[in-house]
């Protein structure tokens, strides 16, 4: 009955149907195609970003080959370089930066998650997400202006004192005496200024506890209550649920969070090149001014030429291959928790 | 025995909380410390000639043109990303569930959203700024339009994220219900989909536009930045951040003060910016 109902249509109402659906069809591709491109362009961009600056870069992988990674010299009146001193700034700046930050941010989310009275842990944790909406320009300026000026006058001294083989107040500690090598970290030439490596580390660390510290909140609330719960019945105090089962259950993607923060802290640029010193001088020394990747690049790419042009652009590539790894570990270990907290 | 146990083990979580505690208090210390830095440095230069006189007269200026720099970068970047990164969230959401490209394209945009910006900087100075001394007779020119692109950048995987998700917390029956009534898919994703996710889509595009207006780095080599007031997108084009950068390294405390006074303005934009954006999803996430 139905059939013949069907068959019944006039031809002519039944080619306006199949026209639209055909009309219909051939939109529905052409949409999706456009969409489609789009989300292609997140993929080019990727690709354009590696790709031109390897591009741009090639003259000076060329001319200076693998002594590039090194080379210890930035001589752009010479036009000599090597990538060792901001290669160095930027490792060392980030391992500062999560030294400091990493147990922070786990203290962080450990208030906000087991210690914290409820009504309290919205505001703080805003509070803490504000950090992250800070301009880096800012974190800069005050870094400048602010935290560099503090540092030289209340951490850096003390920390000649004690550790530095030539200390201002002129009495070498019992320990650099004692422990080869440490007053090589610890050594200034200039006792009283406040930029250098262990500033950008610091004012770096301040930027990625939001980061670092959200991740960590996240995941700590997708353990199962009945585990902590299970935990708590058996007498364990709060530290013993969090370090024994909490920190466990949700290692992988605490590690992830650890590898944002790290990726964050690499490629940061305006807030390192205001503190760190932007200095080309091999150093060990922590409290020493250096350089960082991105800070040379900001200071430099404006009026670079040449053979400096392509040394920077091939820095910018050594720089992104190296955050893209660091981030493609961080997303990898953040998704296997994804699935964790859908299961 | 078993009692110098318990006392190690309750002494341990003491001396864990009271580090728990004073961790976050640090963490807090420095917001407080770097807001009130940027308010009780700038407040003096807070003066009308702030936003009436350009970067071009120095002591005696303001940073209007910075200012309406930045506005139009803003814009134009805002304006660029929104509709790729809707468009490229939508893709993810709703098509891209037979195909293996999607979720690859996912996982990049995740980390294109931290790549370091100053890199996205030199790919934009690579494919807008070089190529422009083709179009005018051999000179490189920074402008207005390759800061718009840097900016685009830096916003469109903001964009494609909120896009994707909110999408994906609109109901599977809707899509069941408008299908059956034949719309074609076309017509369910623009005037159904999109619209009921458009709150959280705007919430993003708010995000963005936070994440870029305090963007400097890639602004150095786009954009440049320029004394005067310029509305021409051609043009170099000053930003706000770029003049906090050039007058911080300043050696004169007055034009230093005009870069606090600067920042400031620039902090409590942005921070408004993801408050309102925060608000705005928290009050949509809790009518669901």
């Amino acid at each position: 009955m139905h059939a013949t109902a069907s068959n019944a249509a006039t031809p002519l109402e039944r080619s306006a149907g199949t026209g639209r659906a055909a009309k219909d069809a051939r939109n529905d591709l052409i949409f999706g195609g456009v969409l489609k491109a789009c989300a292609l362009i997140v993929l080019l961009s990727l690709i354009g970003a590696a790709g031109s600056t390897l591009w741009l870069g090639q003259d000076a992988f060329r001319t200076f080959g693998w002594g590039f990674l090194t080379s210890a010299a930035w001589d752009p009146s010479n036009d000599q370089y090597g990538a060792l001193v901001p290669i160095m700034g930027t490792v060392g700046t980030a391992f500062i930066a999560l030294l400091f930050a990493v147990p922070i941010s786990f203290g962080i989310a450990l208030f906000l998650t087991e210690i914290a009275p409820q009504w309290l842990r919205g505001p703080v944790a805003s509070a803490i997400e504000l950090l992250a909406g800070i301009p880096s320009i800012i974190y800069g300026m005050w870094g400048l202006f602010i935290f560099a000026p503090f540092v030289a006058t209340h951490i850096k001294p003390w920390l000649m004192n004690n550790f530095s083989a030539d200390p201002p107040d002129g009495q070498v500690s019992w320990l650099v005496q004692h422990v080869p090598f440490i007053a090589k970290f610890f050594s200034s030439e200039y006792p009283f200024f406040g930029a250098g490596v262990l500033t950008a580390g610091l004012v770096l660390a301040v930027m990625i506890i939001p980061f670092i510290s959200s991740v960590m909140r996240e995941v700590f609330q997708t353990v199962p209550t009945r585990l902590k719960e299970s935990a708590y019945a058996l007498g364990s105090s709060t530290w013993e649920v969090v370090w024994d089962i909490v920190v466990p259950y949700t290692r992988t993607a605490v590690i992830g969070g650890v590898f944002l923060g790290l990726g964050r802290a690499l490629g940061e640029t305006m807030a390192v090149a205001f503190v760190l010193g932007n200095t080309f001088k091999f150093s060990l020394s922590f409290l020493e001014t250096g350089s960082s990747i991105a800070s040379t690049i900001a200071n430099q790419f404006g009026e670079a030429q040449g053979l400096q042009r392509s040394a920077l652009m091939a820095i910018a590539f050594l720089l992104f291959v190296v955050t893209f790894i660091v981030l493609l570990i961080a997303r990898l270990m953040l998704r296997r928790l994804a699935t964790k907290e859908g299961n | 025995m078993s009692a110098s146990l318990y006392t190690k083990r309750r002494i341990t979580n003491v001396v864990a909380m009271v580090l728990s505690v004073t961790a976050t208090g640090i963490g807090l210390l420095f917001l407080a410390w770097i807001l009130w830095e940027t308010l009780s440095q700038g407040i003096t230069a807070l003066k009308p000639q702030l936003f009436t006189k350009i970067t071009a007269y120095r002591e005696e200026g303001g940073l209007a043109n910075a200012m309406v720099g930045s506005l139009i970068l803003n814009i134009l970047g805002i304006l660029i990303a929104t509709p790729i990164g809707v468009a490229a969230g939508t893709w993810l959401a709703e098509y891209s569930r037979r195909s293996r490209l999607g979720p690859t394209i996912r996982f990049l945009n995740d980390i294109l959203l931290s790549a370091p910006s100053i890199v996205l900087g030199l790919f934009v100075y690579t494919i807008v700024v070089l190529p422009s001394k083709y179009l005018s007779n051999g000179n490189i020119t920074f402008s207005g339009i390759a800061g718009g692109v840097a900016l685009a950048l830096i916003a469109l995987p903001v964009i494609v994220r909120t896009t994707d998700e909110m999408l994906r917390l609109v109901p599977g029956t809707l899509r069941e219900a408008a299908l059956s009534l034949g719309v074609p898919q076309w017509k369910l994703t623009t005037q159904i989909l999109i619209r009921a996710a458009r709150s959280g889509i705007v919430t993003g595009v708010l995000l963005a536009l936070a994440r870029i207006s305090g963007e400097t780095a890639p602004l150095l080599f786009t954009a440049f930045g320029n004394n005067f007031m310029t509305f021409n997108p051609l043009d170099k084009m000053p930003s706000l951040p770029q003049v906090i950068y050039e007058y911080t390294k300043d050696p004169s405390p007055d034009i230093n003060t005009l870069a606090w006074a600067g920042a400031f303005v620039l902090t409590m934009f942005v921070l408004a910016l993801s408050l309102i954006a925060r608000l705005a999803f928290r009050s949509k996430v809790s009518h669901d």
